[in-house]
Formats: C-alpha cells, structure tokens, sequence
C-alpha cells in the first residue's frame, strides 16, 4: 500500500526493487554521469537483543514535507538531478529493505555527498519511530547521539 | 481550538494519541507543554522528559514557536527512522 507519492518521495508498506529505482534514475538522463544509491535494511541485532521483527509509526503528512525540506536542501547545496527517497512503513522483518535513497549527478562527489546527507538528515529529522521486537518484549528504539552528531557536521 | 497529537513512546505513556484544547492563553508549544503537564501528576512526570521534540502545522519547531486556534502540534520523542 502507498500512503503518499510524488516522483521524488514514496511512503508505502510494500517492497521496492533496488534494480526498478535505478532505472527510474537513470531513464533518459543523459547528463547525468553519476548515479549513488543506499539502501538500509533490519538488522539481526541492536543494542544487544536478538531483534525478530520492527514496526514503523510515522506522523502522516509531516514525514512527507519533512523529506522535502532534506531533499530541497541538498538540492540548493549540491549540483544534483534526480532524487529518489523511499521509506517503508508498518511491520518489517530481518533482512527486510526499510529506505532507499538514490540520487544523481553529473560528477560522483555531489551524488555521493547529497545521499549522505539525505540520510544524515532523514536521521534526526523525519518523524519516523521503530518498535523493536525480540524475545524479551517489545520496546522503542532510542535515538543514536551518534546521529544527532553526524547531521550536526553537515 | 488546537489539536495536539502524540506519537510513539509518548503516545503509549499519556495512553493518548490526540486531544483538543483551547488556545486561550497559550501562546508558544512551551505554554502549551506547560498546560499539559498541568493535566494530572502522571502527564507532569512524562512531559518532564526534556528530550521531547515538537512540531506545528508538520514543520519542526522549538519551545518558542507562536500557535495559534487551528494549529496542529505535536510532540514525539526524537526521531529513529532510516
């Protein structure tokens, strides 16, 4: 199920294919040289307990703006053409994809610098929430220092 | 009126994901805090919690931020998407 799409963003529940965004990307681009794509997906394990599963809450309609204001931003900083965010939504499992970013650009050093950045920012940004599932319960994830400290060097 | 909405942990500690208040004699989201936590001794404990962030109209905002009748806010402890 899709919540929201624009050609640039796309909340939805269901999977995406690494292999269809790219060809979004680079479909009649010619100028475009570079194309820089992350992916970030559940992992087996986070501040020590085996995770099973995650749940994803977000705050409709402001993670939507919210990725607009990052994706504008990046777009006023670096020299870049197209941009993709993906960011799925509900129940995920191990292993499962949860975002995508993949941008474009003529040279590699801005689409490598924006997707950073995109991610950086969605980070500490986007009103996105996990609840984590292991054998000892359920329980919210907690927001990284880490990550607040790497937008902060943006 | 305002419509303040809660998500995640917040929402499952105030047992609540949105309610509506009067926006007289509010003036800023700190007011606005302040008035909730005014609710009961348990809303007073959670909205202690300095680390919670705030937004109006889904724009990110401070403690500061001017509302108005007609606004949305909410507040959500800090984000873990990605």
């Amino acid at each position: 199920m899709t919540l929201h799409s624009n050609s640039e963003i796309s909340i939805q529940t269901a999977d995406f294919s690494l292999a269809d965004e790219v060809a979004l990307l680079e479909k009649d681009n010619a100028i475009d040289g570079a194309v820089v794509t992350f992916t970030g997906r559940v992992r087996n394990q986070n501040e020590g307990k085996a995770v099973t599963s995650l749940t994803l809450e977000h705050y409709s309609g402001m993670t939507e703006k919210s990725l607009e204001i990052i994706i504008t931003q990046a777009k006023l900083r670096w020299q870049i053409g197209r941009v993709k965010v993906i960011h799925r939504v509900g129940e995920l499992f191990i292993g499962d994809q949860i975002v995508f970013v993949g941008v474009t650009s003529k040279h590699r050093q801005d689409a490598f610098a924006a997707n950073e950045f995109i991610m950086d920012y969605l980070k500490v940004q986007a009103p996105f929430w996990k609840k984590e599932s292991s054998a000892e319960g359920t329980y919210w994830v907690k927001a990284k220092n880490t990550d607040k400290n790497k937008a902060a060097k943006w | 009126m305002i419509k303040v909405v809660f998500f995640a942990a917040l929402r499952e500690q105030l047992d609540c994901h949105e309610l509506s208040i009067s926006s007289e004699n509010l003036v800023t989201v700190d007011d606005l805090q302040k008035h909730l936590a005014n609710i009961s001794e348990h809303w007073q404990k959670i909205f202690a919690n300095t680390a919670l962030l705030s937004a109006v109209n889904h724009n990110m905002a401070n403690s500061e931020q001017v509302i108005k009748s007609g606004d949305e806010v909410a507040f959500f402890p800090p984000v873990t998407g990605g």
